[in-house]
């Protein structure tokens, strides 16, 4: 039977990785699907995944009492969601919700610790990986919070 | 890339308001003809007129307008300082002052045959539109055509039926984010410069035309190095505080340069060292 080794090896976010590495990675991966307004994640929850988004549309958002729910970001094909996996205490900060038909390869978060634990190198590798986002949406928040299109 | 030449450029010529339609909370476009009704003042896309409202003050403004139709001459601005306050409150048949049009224009005649990237931040989007008309209305002469546009809220879309309108044509790939929102919005949340890395446009070919705040411009030319445009493919549009237009008062100094003179539009390769120094 296909694996999702095709589909892994093809997204840029593992490009570079050794075949052994998306050996342990299958293991850990399962396909999922997301109808339109069906939460991913939600604020609170243990945090046993994390998604690379094959195609459709999700929203990272907050409620925020007296505004309702605050759009934080959009993520779409070929996106990432979700590093807390990666962090004690294992929990959602955000939530998260396809807001169009969303399919995904869901990683078990549990499973790639284990495995990062008895592979060093890969865990450096996932490491350096969730880095780079983590970089590009911090980047992203800096610009947000510049409120640069405000007139004062 | 300064193509017209101003007969008396210090003197304002009488201009009659024919509209001032409220684009979002702080922001006009105002809709000026000759007092005739039937005068011309051609322009090239990103050119600016100084617009003169008399015993208040003179403002640059960039033209926002089709340059096929030179009849009527479009601004859009924000409502924020003195003079731009006081012009938002003009009627129908009122009369200000302009003189113009000024500076360099955005390089769409040279391009043909490429890609085209717009990226237009906030009130930015303006200056650009000239340019989106122009491209358009010689559609088949250039490659990909891909507009990205970012701004604060869905309430601070500028020219919305017209970028609805662009975004339902076949020739045109529009992308609209903004940085903050609410449930109801379902469009895209979160930065402009986030849309580059998956725009649909061939980076060896591309050209960039960006405008917007200098921050988001700084930022714009690092993802379009990413993407592999080379400096001298991205052009933008500098602001700095232009009084006679014609560089000869200095107020708009950068650097070695003269924005109402030798810009707004630059080419990158040309300021992108003056752009890293805070003193100016």
């Amino acid at each position: 039977m296909e694996n999702l080794e095709p589909i892994l090896t093809q997204h840029p976010f593992l490009q570079g990785l050794d075949q052994k590495d998306f050996d342990l990675l299958v293991g850990c991966a399962m396909n999922v699907r997301f109808d339109a307004d069906a939460m991913m994640c939600r604020e609170g929850e243990e945090a046993t995944q994390f998604f690379i988004i094959r195609s459709g549309r999700v929203t990272i958002e907050l409620h925020v009492p007296g505004k309702g729910i605050v759009q934080i970001q959009t993520l779409s094909e070929g996106d990432i969601l979700g590093w807390s996996w990666l962090f004690a205490p294992y929990r959602w900060r955000f939530d998260a919700r396809a807001t169009e038909l969303t399919r995904a390869i869901a990683l078990d978060g549990r499973c790639l610790r284990t495995k990062c634990e008895a592979d060093r190198d890969l865990g450096y590798k996932l490491l350096k990986r969730f880095s780079e986002i983590l970089e590009q949406r911090l980047e992203a928040m800096r610009l947000q919070l510049l409120d640069l299109y405000s007139t004062t | 890339m300064n193509t017209l030449t101003v007969e008396h450029p210090m003197i304002p010529k009488p201009y009659r308001v024919q509209s001032l339609r409220q684009e979002t909370l702080d922001t006009f476009t105002v809709e000026l003809s000759s007092i005739n009704g039937t005068s011309e003042l051609p322009f090239n896309p990103g050119q600016f007129n100084m617009l003169y409202m008399v015993g208040i003050g003179e403002i640059p403004i960039s033209i926002s307008g089709n340059p096929d139709e030179p009849r009527t001459l479009v601004h859009t601005t924000r409502s924020v300082g003195t003079v731009t306050k006081a012009m938002r409150k003009l009627r129908r048949g009122d009369v200000i002052g302009v003189r113009g049009p000024f500076g360099t224009n955005w390089p769409v005649d040279l391009v043909q045959g490429s890609d085209v990237v717009f990226v237009a931040g906030g009130i930015g989007l303006a200056p650009l539109r000239p340019a989106m008309y122009r491209v358009l209305s010689h559609r088949e002469k250039f490659g990909k055509v891909v507009l990205l546009y970012g701004t604060r809220s869905p309430a601070d879309i500028l020219y919305r039926k017209e970028l609805e309108h662009w975004r339902a044509r076949f020739d045109l790939e529009v992308y609209v984010t903004v940085d903050r929102a609410l449930r109801p919005w379902r469009g895209n949340v979160g930065v402009v410069t986030n849309l580059i890395s998956k725009s649909p446009f061939d980076p060896m070919s591309a050209v960039a035309m960006v405008c917007g705040p200098e921050v988001m411009m700084r930022f714009t030319v690092l993802e379009l190095q990413k993407r592999g445009l080379v400096n001298s493919s991205i052009y933008l549009s500098m602001e700095r505080n232009m009084k006679c237009g014609i560089g000869l008062c200095g107020h708009c100094q950068f650097g070695p340069e003269f924005v109402c003179r030798d810009g707004p539009v630059f080419s990158y390769d040309r300021v992108k060292d003056l752009l890293a120094k805070w003193e100016i």
